[in-house]
């Protein structure tokens, strides 16, 4: 059974089509990397899946069920959301922040419980940053603000947590961190589906990747089969290798600069 | 917090023209709560229970319903500048109570013409904003709110031209601008039904109300329906509004000052700011009104005292420079 599923996708605005034909599976315990060029149309392709903006053609299945016919503290408690790190008008406490994610978990009308609590401080030290519950979420830097999303999304206790770019303004420990922390989940049961600028992360933490251009799939699979150089250089529109690292690890690198070494 | 509120009002029933002592108003009110009349002489019985308390009660009401309003307002349009009448609730109201005036009915009738003109407005707006798609719809609601608000304003002008300008216009010009020098016995009691059935909600609501500050999709996201909450928020948030501001006319500033002070004293969570808002908000309007009954022989309308208060306070908070409210 797939926990999430989208057929023949189209997605977009009325008169403003983003992306067509897209298909794609997910199951529990899979790390699925969305790649694409700037523009591509990741961010509104989750906001698809998700069914915050209704899709334009095709389907999308939560539970092997249509999306249109789940009500949203359903979704919710399958499907975790994480945006891309940003502001609030208000400066909520982080604690409270995260605490937002259990309220799928609870009636309209009631307000968070003490096992919601202790469930918040969980996720928080999960990633390290319980020290943070005090603070302001507005106070606190950009790669701290999307840990605290994350951390959000794992109250949320959701089967699935969808990433719009996760690392996007981590440093380079976090980025690690967080990335580490998703091949966790994964490993415990939950399907994780994260777009990201960076193939390096595909071959890294991916089960599969998904590569998007010119609104639709370009490659779809196993990242070390499908993210050829040759498919990598015509979707990013630069030439671009892959190279093999002694230690195993596949990374790409671009081609055609005179060499670094002779610098 | 509750505890000084209440011995403000107990303070603020003394000060005035006929002088009274705390001691005098705590006996009359244990005596009429006992039932026993007659230890008392009349004269204070007349000032304290027909003209003081009722004013002080619904200078509190007022104050607490317009924080209250102010502060689902601001959280619903996720900014702190919006104030109760971003939909044309007051302007709305001041219409219906223009008319009212216009046609010389009785105060309860302007009254109630002033509820349903406030309630009518925002009915319209959202209306109107439901119609228009393909747009934010917040956007579009608040444009609707300004238009529709501008349209309300030009009718008020039309009916101060046809009003009689010795009788009718400064009765109207005197509401505009707020006042409870009015206020009768039974104001507060038939306002507070209203008021009351506009709190459930938001009390109701108040972890929800949270999430609707992040936006749509992400409140979505998080397993809530944010378009059938704001409809039901704002609703019951302009229903509190529409009632209290038929007996005080339109008082500015408590709905936008209000909850910024309360939200730099206990945070943004809307289960402790809508408390601390509304008892700010009861606070706030009770010295304002106390002054404004005192200040001069003449009563001095509300809306240019709070606009006096108010204005200062919230370039001090602009100034103050913090970038997250």
């Amino acid at each position: 059974m797939s926990v999430l599923r989208a057929e023949g996708l189209g997605f977009g605005y009325p008169r403003f089509p983003v992306g067509r034909a897209v298909d794609l599976t997910l199951q529990a315990g899979e790390i699925m990397c969305l790649l694409g060029p700037n523009g591509c149309g990741k961010t509104t392709l989750f906001k698809t899946l998700l069914g915050l903006i209704p899709r334009q053609a095709g389907r999308v299945l939560v539970d092997d069920r249509d999306i249109l016919s789940l009500d949203r503290r359903h979704i919710a408690r399958v499907m975790a959301y994480v945006p891309q790190a940003h502001s609030t008008v208000f400066p909520y406490a982080v604690g409270d922040m995260v605490l937002m994610g259990r309220t799928a978990h609870r009636g309209t009308f009631s307000s968070p419980t003490r096992e919601d609590r202790d469930r918040a401080i969980a996720a928080l030290a999960q990633l390290g940053i319980d020290e943070l519950s005090e603070r302001d979420y507005t106070q606190i830097s950009g790669g701290q603000r999307q840990l605290v999303l994350i951390a959000r999304a794992l109250a949320q206790d959701a089967q699935l947590i969808v990433m719009d770019e996760p690392t996007a303004s981590l440093d380079f420990g976090n980025q690690i961190l967080v990335l580490n922390e998703v091949r966790k989940l994964a490993a415990a049961g939950l399907g994780v589906v994260l777009s990201t600028h960076n193939p390096d992360h595909a071959f890294t933490y991916a089960t599969s990747v998904h590569l998007l251009g010119d609104g639709t799939t370009q490659a779809a699979g196993c990242p070390i089969e499908v993210l050829t150089p040759g498919v990598l250089s015509r979707v990013y529109g630069a030439p671009i290798a892959v190279e093999r690292l002694p230690s195993g690890y596949h990374v790409c690198v671009p081609t055609g600069l005179s060499s670094v070494r002779e610098r | 917090m509750a505890a000084g509120l209440l011995l403000l009002a107990l303070l603020a029933i003394t000060i005035g023209p006929y002088p009274v002592s705390v001691v005098q108003v705590l006996d009359a009110l244990l005596e009429y709560a006992g039932g026993s009349a007659g230890e008392t002489d009349a004269q204070l019985e007349t000032v304290l229970f027909s003209v003081r308390i009722p004013r002080v009660l619904a200078a509190l009401l007022v104050g607490a319903a317009l924080a209250a309003a102010g502060t689902v307002y601001q959280g619903l349009f996720r900014n702190p500048l919006v104030s109760p009448d971003i939909l044309g609730v007051s302007t709305g109201a001041g219409l219906g109570a223009a008319v009212g005036i216009l046609m010389s009915m009785p105060v309860v009738v302007t009254q109630g013409f002033a509820f349903a003109g406030g309630l009518g407005t925002v009915a319209l707006v959202y209306a109107v904003a439901t119609a228009v798609r393909g747009h934010d719809p917040m956007l579009v609601l608040v444009l609707a709110g300004v238009v529709l608000g501008a349209l309300a304003g030009a009718c008020i002008s039309l009916v101060k031209i046809l009003a009689d300008p010795y009788d009718q216009l400064p009765a109207i010009t005197f509401w505009l601008l707020g006042s409870l020098a009015g206020t009768q016995p039974g104001d507060v009691w038939s306002v507070l039904p209203f008021v009351a059935i506009g709190l459930v909600p938001l009390v109701l609501l108040r972890w929800q109300m949270n999430l609707m500050t992040l936006g749509d999709e992400e409140a979505t996201a998080l397993g809530t329906d944010p378009r059938r909450l704001r409809v039901l928020l704002v609703a019951a948030a302009t229903l509190m509004t529409a009632s209290v501001v038929a007996i005080s006319g339109v008082v500015g500033w408590v709905g936008l000052v209000m909850p910024h002070i309360a939200r730099l004293v206990v945070g943004p969570n809307f289960d402790r700011l809508l408390p601390a808002a509304m008892i700010m908000g009861a606070g706030f309007l009770l010295i304002v009104d106390t002054i404004a009954r005192t200040m001069a022989t003449t009563e001095t309308p509300l809306g240019i005292l709070t606009a006096f208060v108010g204005a200062p306070v919230f370039l001090w908070l602009l100034a103050t420079g913090r970038r997250s409210w």
